[in-house]
This record gives structure tokens, C-alpha cells and sequence, in this order.
């Protein structure tokens, strides 16, 4: 009996589900902004890690700085233009469309048009290979030697 | 002619990959060079009261060694930059770069909770010290507790060493340690252009 009623209680409980980790901050709001922005940007100390994801002191100083930038009012645009003027492009892990990244961005393009080229030529030719009519007496030897072998 | 194409094309490869192997991924270009050099303001390693801006440098050429003790690269660039301070009349400053708050065997919170005076008169204990058993090559010493002017330069790792002209315009960058070699081949010489 007292099982059955221990088990009527177990079925009659709701499931609560944690909520989602707020993330650590005063503002979540700038948090959330913060963190969007600067999972695209590369952080200077460990070259393969995001500025969200490191440990590296400056990382930290620098997610410091972007709150700081960002209570103050500055859009997203202002935040990394305040970044790149530091360090360069080079702490985009997206790079500028401008000349110098040109080949970068184009590279893809134009290597599909420079592989479809070859593809074209290469069938091209191969099509006229066939429209060589195979000498008759050479066909013949070869059945001929064929033959032989059996 | 046909027959060396793949050839060539592979040899063509090795030399952008053998160039990209000998590259250092470290070296980020500075967009510093060429501009001109961000002002700040702050104070004498233990000097309170005394005052150092970039713009009080106008009409030298000077060097911008960003340093601290914690750091071991730090330690052992310093023989290079006493030999550097006797070659050249140019000035070195050297920012010191969050002594207290950089120092990994130190708690950053515990510092944090001192007041800003109490944390310089701590730095200017530990860098005296380091100075005094080293040698000083540094004209002037500056602060820089907060790790702000650092940002300010593009700083991604101490040391860091900056020239910086006349007009105040950033003429170079030596990230990490200066060793023999770039004194001699490119700080000297720029040095030297530069009419130090």
C-alpha cells in the first residue's frame, strides 16, 4: 500500500526544468551583445580562439573593454572599428572585402571558372577523339591476334 | 611543354607553402606604423605627482618599452636594452604593463581592492627592486596598472617595444624580445634614420 501511494506521488509530480544560465553580468543584455560579437573576433594571445571563448588575460580586458564601450552607447560597427584600428584586421576571423583581400574572396570564383574552363576543353576534346573513324584492317588485325590466343 | 605543367604547378605550391612555413603567425602587423601615436596620460613609476604624456616626447625620437617583472621574456630582453640605452641618445620609457594586476601569482581581486595609490606604491617597490639588480635602461618609467595604454598601443604580449619620431608618428614595432640581431640590423639603423 505504502508503495502504491509512493509511486501515485511520483506520477503525480511535475517536471521542472532549469531555466538557461543567465549569463554572468550586470546587464544580460550587453552580456548577450558582447558575447555575439566577440565570438567574431580573434583573440591576439591564442590565435585559435575566439575573444568569447579565452582564457587569456587580454581577452579578458579587452570583453571588459567592449561592455565598456557598449554601456557607453557604441553599435557594434564602432566596437570593431575601435578593435581593428588597435590590432588590425587581423582580429576579424571575417575579413574585409577590400584590394588586398581580393584573391581571398574571389579565390573560390575563380579557381570554379578556371576548373570548369578545363572540364569544357578537356570533354571538348575527347569528343572529337571519337569522331576518328577506326581504320577498318586495324580492327580486323586485332580480332585476328584475338582470335589467336584462345 | 605539357608534360611539366603538373610539375611546375607542384613546384610553384612548395615555394607558397615553404614561404608560409618560415612565416610567424605571432608577427601581427601593427597598423600602428605610420600613425600617429595614441596620446595617454599618466603618472611616474614612483612619482605620484608627476605627470607623463606621449605629447611631452614632441621634438624626440623615443622608444616605448612596454614591460614588467612577472614577465621572464622581460628579464631576459634587459641586458639588450642596457646595451641599447649606451648605443643610442634616443630616450627608452618604459610602461610598465599591469605589474600587479598581469602577475599571475598574484590574486587580481585582492588587488583590485586596493586603492590606486596603495597599487602604485606596491609597482614602484617591485620595480625598483627589479632595477636596481638589473640596471636601469629606461629614461623615465610610466605606469600603466589598468593594462589601458597597453590597449591603447595594440600591446597582445609584453615585452613590446615601439619607435616613435619626432612628429610623434609610429615608425616601428618589435613585438616580443629584442634581440641582438634586430637591435643591430633594423632598431639601430631606424634609430639612426630617424635622426636620434
Amino acid at each position: 500500500m505504502k508503495s502504491l501511494l509512493f509511486s501515485l506521488l511520483l506520477a503525480l509530480t511535475t517536471p521542472v526544468f532549469a531555466g538557461e544560465a543567465l549569463p554572468v553580468g550586470e546587464d544580460p543584455a550587453i552580456e548577450q551583445r558582447m558575447i555575439k560579437l566577440s565570438e567574431e573576433l580573434r583573440c591576439l594571445v591564442c590565435q585559435n580562439e575566439s575573444l568569447a571563448g579565452s582564457h587569456a588575460e587580454l581577452a579578458e580586458d579587452l570583453r571588459e573593454e567592449i561592455r565598456v564601450q557598449m554601456k557607453a552607447g557604441k553599435d557594434d560597427k564602432e566596437v570593431i572599428n575601435y578593435l581593428t584600428t588597435r590590432y588590425g584586421d587581423f582580429v576579424l576571423y571575417r575579413p574585409p572585402f577590400k584590394p588586398l583581400t581580393l584573391l581571398l574572396w574571389l579565390g573560390p570564383a575563380l579557381f570554379l571558372v578556371l576548373g570548369a574552363g578545363i572540364w569544357y576543353f578537356t570533354l571538348n576534346k575527347r569528343s572529337k577523339l571519337k569522331e576518328t573513324p577506326v581504320d577498318e584492317k586495324q580492327l580486323a588485325a586485332a580480332a585476328h591476334l584475338l582470335e589467336d590466343n584462345k | 611543354m605539357k608534360r611539366w605543367l603538373p610539375l611546375v604547378v607542384f613546384l610553384v605550391l612548395v615555394g607558397f607553402f615553404a614561404k608560409g612555413l618560415f612565416l610567424n603567425p605571432r608577427e601581427v602587423p601593427s597598423p600602428f606604423i605610420g600613425k600617429a601615436a595614441p596620446a595617454f596620460t599618466t603618472t611616474e613609476v614612483c612619482q605620484p605627482s608627476k605627470l607623463f604624456s606621449a605629447a611631452d616626447m614632441k621634438g624626440k625620437v623615443w622608444l616605448l618599452n612596454v614591460w614588467s617583472t612577472w614577465c621572464p621574456s622581460c628579464e631576459s630582453e634587459h641586458e639588450i636594452l642596457l646595451e641599447l640605452s649606451q648605443k643610442t641618445s634616443a630616450p627608452i620609457v618604459g610602461l610598465v604593463y599591469k605589474e600587479l594586476r598581469g602577475d599571475s601569482n598574484i590574486d587580481k581581486r585582492k588587488v583590485k581592492e586596493l586603492a590606486s595609490n596603495e597599487e602604485s606604491a606596491l609597482v614602484c617597490q617591485r620595480v625598483t627592486d627589479r632595477l636596481q639588480q638589473l640596471g636601469n635602461p629606461y629614461a623615465l618609467s610610466i605606469l600603466d596598472n589598468e593594462g589601458k595604454i597597453g590597449i591603447d598601443y595594440g600591446v597582445y604580449g609584453v615585452p613590446e617595444t615601439f619607435i616613435i619620431d619626432k612628429e610623434g608618428v609610429i615608425r616601428y614595432k618589435q613585438p616580443g624580445v629584442i634581440t641582438d640581431k634586430s637591435m643591430q640590423e633594423v632598431i639601430l639603423p631606424k634609430l639612426k634614420e630617424l635622426g636620434a
